[in-house]
């Protein structure tokens, strides 16, 4: 294979690391910091042989994955932090099944929430859960390079393999060495039955369960061999760190602003542990700190492997360091100064900058110029009228949950993708305030559909506003199923979004404009009568595809009319 | 050569992320190791945009320290003042003079007497919206002209012939010729 050096973004060395490791098949739903690897994808696919789609869901793209696994071919999920939640029910019984050719799980999670409403989820938790490796890297080659020894990993022990990474990971630039993979065809794999790994049925789950666990003591063996873990600096000192994901940078970046050379443990692995591994790293040390972002996994292994081992050295963790956001070189220093017993001060090399200036007003993301909501949100607060205060609006995953920001403020509660349709739901049911629940067309096919059902089945009220703008926009662009085009460009026939709520028993179903604010107005006044679900589709294309669609030919021929 | 920590901030839609591509190519053009951090999704939405470029023999963090800064490259007036932790007496300060308002924005007069009083003589304050719309008819190129004024000027350790060959890896074709004109505008300033 050709060799390249480029500067790649983390998620784009993921991308190469599965082509180089002959990755055949690829499915995930696009989120915050994960969508890149799907775009690569869809860019490339084609040329290189493999199979790439956007799922409906997390879920799905598991299982997908899954189908393919049991067929022979190789793949990778793809998806942000809450991704892994929706598909944890597949997740776990896959540990149990294994993998038949090998997968890669790619987790992307997000400390600091930057681009995340529902929660500052750490999913290394998941690996304790479902019993699945998790390697954990630092930087863009190591994302290169933990995905293709992921891929070893997994054909080895048969296992999927989850590579969680972060936000200054996957969304960091630096120069990457790859293998660039020759042009090759797709080719079908074999589907060879095999029920008794398949199957998870009782009393065989059981069984299953303990051949996990055989499992997993082979690779703790593997693990404590295995170069993803590694120590640097001064191995004498009796003052030591452990470090996993960019905190491993932070930590490095601070003992050279502080002048200090003490030995480094490097943990690529998560999940298992090399325990032996940490155990000889902490023996005769009399402090420790544990850098790692968000919650206490690490400390928590370590304290328990120190009690065998080194019961007297001293462990810190979270508390100097804060389980929430995300850490950066200065936190290090501080912990570091204070774990020293030196003061901090010494450390800061220049006075920070201070202008006058009391507050400075915040920047809140907005809507785009042009954007369809922009008149949509003041439609829907002129329709309902003095009642406004009285009426209560469901926020939903995507570009329509800036509604819950000024100017527009119509936003009661926002949980997770597709959540507001059992939340609207239940608050209907509870109450005799009116609900009106805002969704996008891609959380709707994504899990606001079982929600929507669930209401007409158990007969609440609340008014349904489909904001179908053609797109999945939030995350930068990704095609779904009510636009006609599939990730690779293929055409399939539109799934309508009236058309679903009309088989899920909807009987007001409207779909309309949003530009005829009279029309869209005058729909809002009459379903919000109904004392059953009513659906209103808002269908008009987003603003930025728009002006995208009518600068660039090659666009408008993809698309075609949306 | 000390690593050097570069800040390039904004507003989601002016093309802060295509400049950081052009400066990390840049960098390893010259032989330089180099590490960005940028963020994409909902805070690009019109938010603010914070991106960090550090370069030099040898980069472990992807993110520039407190008080670090050597530069902060700003294509928006008021983000700049949000850099501040990042900035220490001897930062410089390249700013283009251009406002991307909202309710609650503050006075531009309030904003230039701020920046005039903390960064002293480290301030270069430039219409380069203004002139990349008169001059090219595209104001989203005010981030490349920033670049080659910093480069022209050397407030920044890249050679041009750096970044122009960083153009024709991380541009598309059709727009290297706008955005090597835009860099070279400020050659003879």
């Amino acid at each position: 294979m050709e060799k390249k050096k480029k500067v790649l973004l983390g998620n784009e060395a993921v991308v190469q690391g599965a082509l180089a490791a002959g990755v055949d098949y690829v499915s995930g739903y696009p989120g915050c910091p994960s969508a890149e690897i799907g775009e690569d994808f869809g860019k490339r696919a084609e040329e290189k042989g493999v199979y790439a789609e956007w799922a409906v869901n997390e879920k799905v793209g598991l299982e997908s994955a899954i189908g393919a696994s049991f067929s022979g071919l190789k793949s990778l999920v793809n998806m942000k932090s809450f991704g892994i939640n929706v598909c944890s029910d597949s997740l776990f019984p896959l540990a149990y099944t294994g993998t038949r050719a090998p997968m890669v799980i790619f987790v992307g999670d997000d400390p600091s929430c930057h681009s995340s409403a529902q929660s500052e989820q750490d999913s290394r938790g998941y690996a304790y859960l479902s019993k699945i490796p998790v390697l954990d890297p630092a930087s863009p080659q190591e994302c290169y390079d933990f995905t293709k020894l992921g891929y070893k990993l997994s054909e080895k022990f048969n296992v999927p393999v989850i590579l969680r990474s972060t936000t200054r990971v996957a969304h960091q630039r630096a120069p990457v060495s790859f293998d660039i993979r020759e042009k090759n065809e797709f080719e079908k794999g074999k589907f060879l039955k095999n029920p008794n790994q398949f199957c998870t049925m009782p009393p065989r789950v059981l069984e299953m369960k303990t051949e996990l666990l055989a499992k997993l003591e082979k690779i703790k063996a593997y693990t404590e061999k295995s170069k993803l873990n590694k120590i640097s600096g001064n191995k004498n000192s009796k003052i030591g760190i452990i470090a996993s994901g960019v905190s491993y940078f932070y930590a490095k970046e601070a003992l050279e602003v502080m002048g200090l050379d003490l030995p480094i443990l490097k943990l690529g692995f998560f999940y298992p542990l090399p325990e032996k591994l940490i155990a000889n790293f902490i023996k005769g040390k009399k402090k420790i700190l544990v850098a790692e972002e968000m919650d206490a996994y690490l400390e928590k292994e370590i304290a328990s492997i120190a009690k065998n081992t080194n019961y007297t050295v001293q462990i810190h963790g979270k508390d100097l360091l804060s389980e929430t956001g995300e850490l950066d070189t200065s936190k290090l220093v501080l912990a570091l100064s204070k774990v020293m017993g030196k003061r901090p001060a010494s450390v800061a090399k220049n006075q920070t900058l201070n202008f006058p200036i009391a507050k400075i007003p915040k920047r809140y993301p907005r809507l785009c110029d042009g954007c369809p909501y922009w008149n949509i949100f003041p439609t829907i607060k002129k329709a309902i009228g003095p009642d406004l205060e009285n009426t209560i609006f469901g926020g939903d995953i995507g570009c329509n949950m800036i509604a819950g920001l000024p100017p527009h403020n119509i936003q009661d509660y926002l949980f997770s993708m597709g959540a507001s349709m059992g939340i609207s739901h239940g608050v209907s049911k509870s109450t005799n305030q009116k609900v009106v629940s805002i969704i996008g067309d891609g959380t709707f096919f994504h899990a606001g559909i079982p929600g929507m059902v669930n209401a007409v089945y158990n007969k609440s009220n609340p008014l349904i506003i489909v904001l179908d703008n053609r797109i999945t926009a939030m995350t930068g662009h990704q095609q779904n199923p009510g636009m006609g085009k599939t990730l690779m460009g293929g055409d399939v026939e539109m799934v309508k979004i009236e058309e679903v709520a009309k088989a899920c028993g909807v009987k007001h179903i409207k779909v309309l404009d949003p530009q005829n604010m009279k029309e869209f107005e005058d729909a809002i006044k009459e379903f919000l009568q109904k004392d059953e679900v009513s659906v209103i589709v808002c269908r008009l294309v987003c603003a930025l595809l728009k002006r995208r669609l009518k600068n660039n030919s090659n666009l408008r021929k993809f698309y075609g009319n949306l | 050569m000390e690593t050097f920590n570069l800040i390039l901030t904004g507003v989601g839609g002016q093309g802060i992320i295509t400049l950081v591509s052009i400066l990390d190519e840049a960098c390893l053009i010259q032989g330089y190791d180099v590490k960005s951090s940028e963020l994409h999704g909902l805070s690009q939405r019109g938010g603010s945009v914070i991106t960090h470029i550090r370069f030099g023999k040898k980069v472990y963090s992807p993110m520039v320290s407190s008080s670090q800064a050597d530069l902060i490259i700003s294509t928006e007036l008021l983000e700049t003042l949000r850099d501040a932790s990042f900035a220490s007496s001897k930062t410089i300060f390249l700013i283009n003079k251009h406002s991307v308002g909202f309710t609650g924005y503050l006075p531009e007069p309030e904003i230039m007497g701020a920046l005039s009083k903390v960064a002293k003589n480290n301030l270069h304050i430039v219409n380069a919206s203004e002139i990349c719309k008169k001059e090219l008819d595209k104001d989203v190129l005010a981030g490349v002209y920033l670049l080659g004024y910093a480069v022209y000027k050397n407030l920044i350790p890249l050679r041009p012939e750096s970044v122009l060959r960083a153009f024709e890896i991380v541009i598309p074709e059709k727009y290297r010729e706008i955005n090597i004109k835009a860099f070279n505008l400020a050659q003879n300033i």
